[in-house]
């Protein structure tokens, strides 16, 4: 073995220190609650807790919103684009890339400032509106994976000539995205959705400054109050973070086999 | 008008309707209110032009905030760079076995996108007084680390905590860049004499310094615009830009409204600018990888 190797294992033990010692003691942390021996104490009381339930409900359901929200737009568009306006394409990416770009709090003090009760779209005035609002900024944030997703989804197929027999069979444009073009591409959009469910379900700052009862302001609120439901939190949200990755890597393997 | 002429208007009509509701969307929620904010940092409470709200910036509090935060982020960014790119060289070159190079690379991807409230207290359960590891280097090594000045809620544990997803994203951007170094450039530099030395200082690091700087730039901006993690670490004890600017929003602590816009403005410029920066070296990196 030479200095090089011993080097790289050298380095790669203290990468693997430093990324494995807060996921084991997080765990570790989270099964303390009971004085003096190991239990599920703390699991046991945040998924007993009414507010976890809600929270994390209403955070799935407006993940899934985000995610209809994000292919309704970005689908057709770029669909559209690769279809008939090549054109346009760079200022599309542009767009798209955006949102990596302007801090998600800029977006939201756009919001707050331009939804207000005393504007023309009174967005922020009601409960339903600010749930709206809500899923339009996740849907703006979801915007640069939604769109590469399904971008990278319609390079894979011949969109042209799926198009074309489709509509020699008589169907019209909506025919031809929603029975034909989607399903092709479904692995894509699903790959999409879980990247934006795994941003989604734990944000912070939108949720917190639009004042909506998600999971991420939830888990500051008990990150404050309690000392090991935190941990047991985490471990939860990394749980589902993991989880969504890897279907993500799971349906990329697939494709790798189906693509012609 | 012409039927012909009619036929084409309601052809282009038709070409535009499909990519409409993409370009409403994105104006409506993406692009006007970043204007919106960027007209208030240059508007005073009359509605008349300023540049008052800016060199608001330079008063005490909200400058010592800017400094925190430019220092946080330029220190994650260069610990996040050489860290990343040692784990990077390690997994790619350093002839490790390549299952590992495939698990690092999947973990990068996952990791990369832990910054939040759960990698908040991921660090409390191990760093904080009571962590894990606090508690072991007191009772295995007798080290009590909060007596060598360390705290997780000030500078050093919020860099401990960024570089949890900083280093993995530099290890995604730069896998690549290396992989792009080719070998017969390290044979050429061999036969023409070069040392090992050489050979990094003279052919690799002129071939990998854009995407380096690049890299830097990206790490610097995902750092700058990051809340979540610092406000449920710190509990917005720690003054930093993008804090006091979502205290401002949730209750104009500033008293200034139009100073609220003027922070705001600035983070634009700083992480708009270090983005473009990036993506400017990207650029100019992928010359090396065809």
């Amino acid at each position: 073995m030479n200095l090089k190797r011993i080097g790289s294992w050298a380095i790669f033990s203290f990468a693997v220190l430093y990324f494995l010692l807060p996921l084991v003691g997080t765990i570790e942390f989270s099964l303390r609650a009971r004085r003096g021996v190991y239990s599920f104490d703390a699991y046991r009381s945040v998924l007993e807790d009414s507010q976890f339930q809600q929270t994390l409900a209403y955070s799935v359901i407006l993940s899934i919103a985000t995610v209809i929200l994000g292919v309704l737009i970005v689908a057709p568009t770029a669909f559209w684009v690769r279809l008939k306006m090549p054109r346009l394409r760079p200022v599309v990416e542009f767009i798209t890339l955006l949102p990596l770009v302007i801090p998600p709090i800029i977006i939201v003090f756009g919001y707050i400032r331009l939804f207000n009760t005393s504007s023309i779209l009174p967005l922020t005035g009601s409960a339903r509106g600010t749930d709206f609002l809500l899923a339009a900024g996740y849907a703006t944030l979801a915007l640069p994976y939604m769109y590469r997703a399904i971008d990278t989804g319609l390079r894979a197929i011949d969109v042209r000539t799926l198009t074309e027999a489709a509509q020699s069979l008589g169907a019209g444009w909506v025919t031809v995205l929603a029975r034909v073009i989607l399903p092709n591409i479904a692995v894509a959009i699903l790959s999409g959705a879980f990247l934006t469910f795994a941003i989604v379900i734990g944000e912070y700052v939108i949720a917190a400054l639009l004042n909506r009862p998600a999971f991420g302001p939830y888990m500051v609120w008990m990150g404050s109050n309690r000392a090991y439901e935190p941990a047991a939190l985490a471990v939860i949200a990394f749980s589902m973070t993991w989880a969504s990755m890897g279907v993500i890597q799971f349906l990329a393997r697939r494709t790798r086999f189906t693509k012609v | 008008m012409s039927s012909l002429a009619l036929h084409r208007l309601e052809r282009s009509i038709s070409l535009w309707l499909g990519v409409v509701p993409f370009f409403v969307f994105a104006f409506v929620f993406l692009i006007l209110p970043t204007l919106h904010v960027v007209i208030g940092a240059f508007t005073r409470p009359d509605g008349g032009p300023t540049l008052a709200n800016l060199s608001g910036l330079l008063s005490g509090p909200i400058l010592s905030a800017l400094w925190a935060s430019l220092r946080i982020s330029l220190w994650t960014a260069f610990l996040g760079t050489v860290a990343g790119l040692l784990v990077a060289g390690a997994v790619t070159r350093g002839g490790l076995p390549p299952a590992l190079r495939d698990a690092v690379m999947t973990f990068s991807g996952v990791a990369s996108n832990f910054a939040g409230v759960p990698l908040a207290f991921a660090f409390i359960a191990t760093l904080g007084r009571l962590g894990l590891v606090t508690v072991l280097a007191r009772d295995w090594l007798g080290i009590n680390i909060y007596a060598t000045g360390f705290n997780l809620t000030s500078f050093s544990g919020l860099t401990m905590a960024y570089l949890y997803f900083q280093i993995p994203l530099m290890v995604l951007i730069i896998a690549p860049a290396l992989d792009g170094l080719r070998g017969e450039w390290r044979e050429a530099a061999e036969s023409l004499g070069a040392s090992g030395a050489q050979y990094w200082r003279m052919v690799a690091l002129p071939v990998l310094w854009p995407s380096l700087l690049g890299a830097f730039a990206l790490l610097f901006a995902n750092a700058f615009g990051a809340v979540a993690t610092a406000m449920a670490l710190t509990g917005s004890s720690l003054s930093i830009l993008p804090i006091i600017l979502f205290a401002q929003i949730r209750g104009d602590v500033l008293q200034d409204p139009h100073l609220g816009y003027a922070i705001a403005f600035a983070m634009i410029v700083l992480t708009g600018g270090a983005n473009l920066i990036y993506i400017w070296l990207r650029v100019r990196a992928e010359r090396w990888q065809k």
